[in-house]
């Protein structure tokens, strides 16, 4: 360390198992001072924070991964193991480790303590959740704890007012005291029989201070009769999602529409400022409109992020697992991948990013390699512009309508190849790979709290402003860059964009693309379609040289009715639903796996599956006289 | 110690088999003759470390709708899912809760 201050800052790392209110500890402590990135060389996030005791000490907070053992079975497991045996590059050495424990589940909990004190460092147990144990009637003596284990054993509450009252004085009194020195490291990875061993241990230290009310939780019990019901179950959470998608479909809306004429707005004042040109254009239609295409989602992403933490915090993400496990495994994807794919509805990166869950990491990535097929809102301007210029609103059996049909069909399409390359993934990319059991604890409901559910939406905005803003944005720069230079000679009659790269690379592939029905305009649209997919909306308007005057959309959907075939336009639809329209995806593939293997995987199959896509819709339509 | 009434006589069951509401004590966690990805003895470490130990009482609280699997079981104070095909190492003597 480089920062030789007067003050000594203390190094303190909490670990416990998954479900523990550990990350709610770590809020509780450190506030919003806190910085969340990642450790070197792995995508496994680091959470880091800065704490002050009662009586003015600094403390370094950093939240190691949950784990139930050292033996560590995932990435994000290795990094708790490195750190604490002090393995992990990078990372100062620990003063004290908190080990935190949910009192009302301490049977896990208690044998990773045991585990944790043959790590080397001085050890203080944290009994979190305590107000909800004394609740449900049991009597735990800390005291008696404390003996049996030869450690600093303390109450919290990590969500209640004061409730870290008794930590912090616990805190300062051991620094006052003078920290235990490390002990000699005696850890080694635990077989079978040590892990008996471990828990008899564990349970004996159990019951020489807790003694268990005679009725377990029965909120949870009744809660799960009926959530956790074959049927009943299967259909609350479709009731859920139901309502998650109507909140951010339609709940977002409005924000979005703000969002985009305020972008729109600021790009006509740029406009009228400083009058046509390169830079005028560099700004409107690079820059500003990078930035808007990735703050329009925000609003969409907030809402998913937020009903994804509420139902964390509740204990009902784990339901869902065991409810999703059997259908998802049929299709070789992993009951965890649930959450991943329904994010991926909003947005593919924020889905991609939502895989680290997966603590296996070939479910993790056959998970990342289907998440583009979901059809994210970005596919919906596309699906609506063509649907509302070539299908007509005909009733069909008098309570569907056509349109809705198509658009639903096109869902069910992204859906069902979504599970379909699973499938094969499973069977021919990891035929050698063991598959993972499904095993998970289901914690007991609790309720959320606000200011924790608040903070951590705002993180993972924030995180995905930094990695998708980044790259969307660059993006957008490269791909105005390509559809504006060269410039348009003097005296031309084309929209400028028939002389850019962007003109050059679409007439190069409108060769490869003929056999699917696509023309050479739609052939130079898809060029910055790659941007982002709802880019190729107004990218054909200018291809169609349509005049921005009124509603654009409706202009364009004129134009297209008049210049494509039915043929075109399904095989258009079909290429939307698979193509890799978006290098954001891609690059986030790429650093969210660490290899470009993955990029260039992803990127490969869905162009062959949206080229024999099309190219089948499309010769079924001719043969069906749509030409 | 565990030894309920008619103990010696009672069978084995594996869990992967019991029904929903069964209940009873684990008696020994076998993986030997089943067939797992993973190594049998990494099988082992995670239903130990999941609280599945000889002695602790277990109880079927929940399966799914397909094939009655995954099922939840209620072990020792926690809730644990996992799949039947997992849960057939842990033989349980039923009917003790």
């Amino acid at each position: 360390m480089t920062e030789t201050t007067v003050e000594t800052i203390w190094r303190l790392a909490l670990v416990g198992v998954p479900n523990c209110g550990k990350t709610a500890l770590f809020n509780a402590m450190t506030g919003s001072r806190q910085k969340v990135g990642n450790y070197a060389g792995v995508t496994v996030e680091r959470k880091m924070g800065t704490a002050t005791t009662p009586h003015g000490r600094t403390l370094s907070v950093l939240d190691l991964p949950g784990t139930y053992s050292l033996r560590a079975r995932s990435p994000d497991e290795e990094i708790t193991r490195d750190v604490l045996l002090d393995r992990k590059d990078g990372e100062a050495p620990l003063d004290l480790v908190l080990a935190v424990a949910d009192a009302t589940n301490l049977r896990s909990a208690m044998r990773l303590v045991l585990e944790l004190k043959t790590a080397g460092h001085p050890v203080v147990l944290v009994l979190n959740m305590m107000d909800i144990a004394r609740r449900m009637g049991m009597d735990i003596d800390l005291s008696a704890l404390s003996a049996a284990l030869g450690l600093p054993v303390v109450a919290a509450s990590a969500v209640r007012k004061g409730g870290m009252h008794e930590l912090w004085h616990a805190l300062d009194k051991l620094i006052t005291e003078g920290l235990p020195v490390a002990s000699a490291r005696s850890w080694k990875e635990p077989a079978a029989s040590d892990l008996r061993a471990l828990q008899h241990e564990a349970d004996r230290i159990i019951h020489s201070g807790v003694r268990f009310p005679e009725k377990p939780d029965t909120l949870t019990t009744r809660l799960d009769a009926v959530l956790l019901h074959p049927v009943l179950g299967l259909l609350s959470l479709l009731a859920l999602l139901f309502i998650m998608f109507q909140a951010v479909f339609a709940g977002a809306a409005p924000i979005m529409d703000l969002i985009s004429a305020g972008f729109d707005a600021l790009g006509a004042g740029v406009q009228v400022v400083l009058g046509p040109g390169i830079v005028e254009s560099f700004l409107v239609d690079g820059l500003i409109s990078g930035v808007g295409g990735v703050l329009v989602f925000l609003p969409q992403i907030l809402i998913l992020f937020l009903f994804i933490l509420l139902l964390e915090d509740l204990g009902y993400m784990a339901r869902a697992a065991f409810l999703m496990d059997k259908i998802m495994g049929g299709a070789g994807l992993h009951g965890r991948a649930f959450i991943p794919l329904l994010s991926s509805f909003a947005c593919a990166i924020p889905g991609i990013m939502a895989t680290r869950v997966i603590d296996n990491r070939r479910d993790r990535l056959t998970t990342i390699l289907v998440a583009p097929l979901m059809t994210c809102s970005a596919r919906i301007p596309v699906y609506t512009l063509i649907i509302s210029a070539f299908i007509p609103a005909r009733p069909v059996l008098g309570l569907f309508n056509l349109q809705g049909l198509v658009m639903f069909g096109l869902y069910a399409a992204g859906i069902l190849s979504a599970l379909a390359v699973s499938f094969v993934a499973k069977y021919v990319f990891w035929r050698d790979e063991p598959a993972q059991p499904f095993m998970l604890e289901l914690p007991d409901y609790k309720l959320p709290r606000p200011v924790n559910v608040l903070r951590e939406m705002l993180t993972r905005a924030r995180q995905f402003l930094q990695r998708a803003g980044t790259t969307i944005l660059a993006m957008t720069v490269l791909i105005w860059f390509l559809a504006t230079f060269p410039a348009a000679p003097e005296g031309a009659t084309e929209p400028p964009i028939f002389y850019s790269f962007a003109a050059m690379i679409g007439h190069g592939i409108e060769p490869l693309l003929r056999p699917i029905g696509f023309n050479w305009q739609i052939s130079v649209a898809l060029v910055p379609g790659m941007a982002a997919r709802e880019v190729v909306v107004a990218a054909l308007g200018t291809v169609y040289s349509v005049q921005d005057a009124g509603d654009a959309t409706v202009t364009i959907a004129r134009s297209l009715a008049s210049n494509w075939s039915l043929a075109t336009a399904l095989s258009f639809l079909t290429w939307y639903v698979f193509a890799p329209q978006c290098f954001s995806t891609l690059v986030v593939i790429r650093r969210e796996t660490g290899q470009a293997r993955w990029l260039w995987i992803s990127l490969a199959y869905m162009l062959v599956l949206a080229y024999v896509a099309s190219f089948i819709v499309y010769r079924l339509a001719l043969l069906a006289g749509l030409g | 110690m565990d030894s309920g009434p008619g103990c010696e006589t009672a069978k084995l069951t594996p869990l992967g088999t019991a029904a929903r509401g069964a209940a009873g004590v684990i008696d020994r966690i076998e993986v030997d003759g089943l067939r797992f990805d993973l190594p049998a003895a990494e099988i082992e470490r995670r239903l130990l470390e999941l609280g599945f130990l000889e002695g602790a009482r277990v109880s079927v609280l929940h399966e799914g709708l397909f094939g009655r699997d995954p099922i939840a079981v209620r072990v020792n104070g926690a809730t644990v899912a996992l799949r039947r095909s997992e849960a057939m190492a842990i033989l349980i003597r039923q009917g003790q809760s």
